[in-house]
């Protein structure tokens, strides 16, 4: 069983929810995401994406591009990513989930991104680009080395979707709570706990649900329904008023640990 | 023989669908729509394309052009002779007519040079549609004179002023505008890129010019031509020439890239002959992209050949030899663009003009009964600050 599986049912048993922030790896620096990985653990995260930073990020809205951005300027590399994840690995076994896009994986190898990712201590990749009818010869490659392959679901996706999308993924489903990029307002609307469930008939897995939850409020709201909250835009928007100044640390925990409080009310 | 893209969308191991979950039920539904079109579709395609695109053009015989370079006899087919200046606007006849029948009100749009969004921007006017086009500042800067035409045409522009400020980003930024807006809007995307079935439906639509061609070129008694010559951006007016010979084994295809300040100096937009094999944008093909898979920037002259990819298809018949690719510098397509200016009395765009660039260093290898047909896809009216920038004159 995976890290993350383990996670999930460790949780569940003591009627928790997970609480995923993610940031971008390199952004402000990579020493700066090290540390920051430790404070998001400590402050309340059961799980932690890092973004892999790619030049055309799609799917993201200004903030995680901007993110991308900052962290390319530090020509930061998948490679670095890597080597970040081993050094983490020295200090702490938070389950860690990478997040990106195809492009750099594919230029790597699907098969020597694998090894390397499962002998830094990966434990799940969830590609934004990459639905899965295309994912097939990736996912042989995770699984000979134990890594999870997570699949987003939209509230676009019909019954064949989710159940493409279910058999594919291993670790837990990630439900992108309205249609549109990182970010946006959140609409919270029943839509989302009914497609949940359309979800649930289908699988057994978790699902986390991301995309626009920036407020405790939201975070509760969200995590009533769902196994776990991804916070993305908001935690980065902190990293970019802050930079590399040292009160990044406590102001990134006090956040984390609010939504922890908010959500384990 | 058999028939790509197959029923994923691959052309060999290029193309497919590298998008957000979000987009994959849109993307079906399109490929749906586009696969039970009949008769009447083709009827309501067939009767724009004639009475207000203006279709067929004209299948030109370049006399002058041909005695000048004194080689094989040269055929223009005038795209630029279509309504909007160029063969853009056959695309999105058949996009906009498509969005019409999915009843999807809203219609958004990337463009480079400005053409596709002015094409875009028509339809939209004539079928009364809602239309937004991404175009990046920089571009926006270069093609002020089309960003013009849009906004006349009803059309809100929109600058994109993330990334390198082109053609990529504003693809960018219309792709988050369709995962935010997509069960009321249709990406009409402008060339045979993007993930499936983009590249299928766009060159469906554009094939016309081949079909076009074949046909003009028998009325003249003319053989098979040997050499089908055409500029390659993303390649769209290029698979529209190139599809209908795909079987006649005899016809050469060229695809003239943009080399932009020379090939080794980085600055340049050569994705076929300079790039390798990744993911952007929905497919797979090939790329400028560095070696940790970042993605370069490129330049050209020409706003339209200015991205960093090309159409799926094109990397397959490049692995299958099936067609040759080579590129012209800014420097060369603007000597192309005086050529024909001064010889035929025809202004074309700074992106057909790498066509006849590279048409006026090849013609030596060919000799007086080989027939060439060259793809002239717009006019040049758009690039006249461009070319008078380039040429040191300032114009009021």
């Amino acid at each position: 069983m995976g890290s993350i599986t383990k996670k999930f049912k460790e949780l569940k048993r003591r009627g928790k929810k997970a609480l995923i922030p993610f940031i971008t790896a390199g952004d402000p620096s990579l020493t700066v995401t090290e540390k920051l990985v430790y404070t998001l653990e400590e402050s309340g995260a059961d799980l932690i994406e890092l973004g892999i930073p790619f030049s055309d990020p799609m799917a993201d809205g200004p903030v995680i591009q901007a993110a991308s951005e900052r962290a390319l300027k530090n020509k930061v590399t998948l490679w670095d990513v890597l080597s970040l994840v081993s050094r983490i690995r020295k200090k702490s076994q938070v389950p860690l989930l990478l997040m990106g896009y195809y492009n750099p994986i594919f230029v790597m190898g699907l098969e020597r991104f694998a090894v390397k990712a499962g002998q830094a201590g990966v434990d799940a990749v969830l590609i934004v680009d990459l639905p899965p009818e295309e994912a097939g010869d990736l996912r042989k490659e995770l699984k000979k080395n134990k890594i999870d392959l997570v699949h987003l679901l939209a509230p676009t996706s019909d019954e064949e979707r989710i159940k493409k999308a279910v058999r594919s993924a291993s670790g837990f489903i990630y439900y992108v709570s309205l249609t549109g990029i990182t970010g946006a307002r959140l609409t919270v609307s029943d839509e989302i706990r009914q497609q949940i469930e359309k979800i649930r008939q289908s699988t057994a897995l978790p699902v986390a649900v991301g995309f626009g939850i920036s407020k405790p409020e939201q975070a509760r709201h969200i995590a009533d329904g769902a196994d776990g909250v991804v916070v993305g835009s908001a935690l980065v928007r902190i990293i970019a008023s802050e930079g590399k100044k040292a009160s990044l640390f406590p102001k990134a925990g006090r956040f984390i640990s609010s939504l922890r409080k908010a959500i384990d009310r | 023989m058999r028939r790509f893209p197959d029923k994923s969308g691959h052309f060999g191991i290029f193309g497919g669908r590298y998008v957000s979950e979000t987009l994959m039920p849109a993307l079906k539904e399109l490929e749906e729509v586009y696969r039970q079109i009949d008769s009447s579709f083709h009827q309501q395609f067939d009767y724009y394309a004639k009475n207000y695109v203006g279709r067929p053009t004209p299948l030109y015989f370049a006399e002058r052009l041909t005695q000048k370079l004194g080689g094989a006899k040269i055929y223009l087919k005038r795209e630029d002779l279509c309504h909007t200046g160029a063969h853009k606007v056959n695309n999105t006849l058949g996009q906009c007519l498509l969005a019409k029948r999915m009843g999807k009100p809203r219609v958004i749009a990337e463009t480079g040079a400005g053409q596709h969004g002015v094409a875009t921007a028509t339809m939209c006017a004539l079928l009364d549609l809602e239309c937004v086009v991404y175009m990046g500042e920089e571009d926006i800067r270069r093609q002020s004179l089309n960003v013009f035409r849009m906004k006349l045409l009803g059309a809100q522009v929109v600058s994109v002023t993330s990334g390198t400020q082109t053609l990529k980003d504003a693809m960018n930024e219309a792709l988050r505008d369709w995962v935010t807006n997509v069960r009321t809007t249709h990406y009409c995307i402008g060339t045979v890129a993007g993930p499936h079935p983009y590249p299928m439906i766009v060159r469906d639509f554009q094939l016309i010019i081949g079909r076009e061609t074949k046909k003009q070129l028998k009325q003249l008694k003319e053989k098979n031509p040997d050499y089908l010559i055409a500029c390659i951006g993303g390649g769209s007016n290029a698979m529209g020439l190139f599809y209908p010979y795909l079987k006649d084994s005899s016809v050469k295809f060229i695809g003239v890239e943009a080399a932009g300040e020379g090939v080794t100096t980085g600055k340049h937009a050569v994705s076929i002959g300079a790039g390798r094999v990744g993911v952007l944008h929905g497919n797979k093909t090939y790329l400028l992209q560095d070696k940790n898979g970042q993605i370069l920037p490129t330049h050209s002259i020409s706003a339209g050949l200015d991205y960093p990819g090309v159409g799926p298809e094109h990397s397959f018949f490049k692995e299958t030899g099936r067609a040759t690719y080579v590129s012209v510098t800014d420097k060369e397509a603007l000597a192309g663009f005086k050529l024909l200016t001064e010889t035929e009395g025809i202004i074309p765009a700074l992106e057909s003009a790498h066509a006849i660039a590279y048409l006026s260093k090849m013609i030596r290898r060919t000799n007086k009964d080989e027939v060439i047909v060259v793809n002239l896809s717009g006019r040049g009216d758009k690039d006249m600050n461009t070319v008078a920038n380039a040429m040191g004159v300032k114009l009021e």
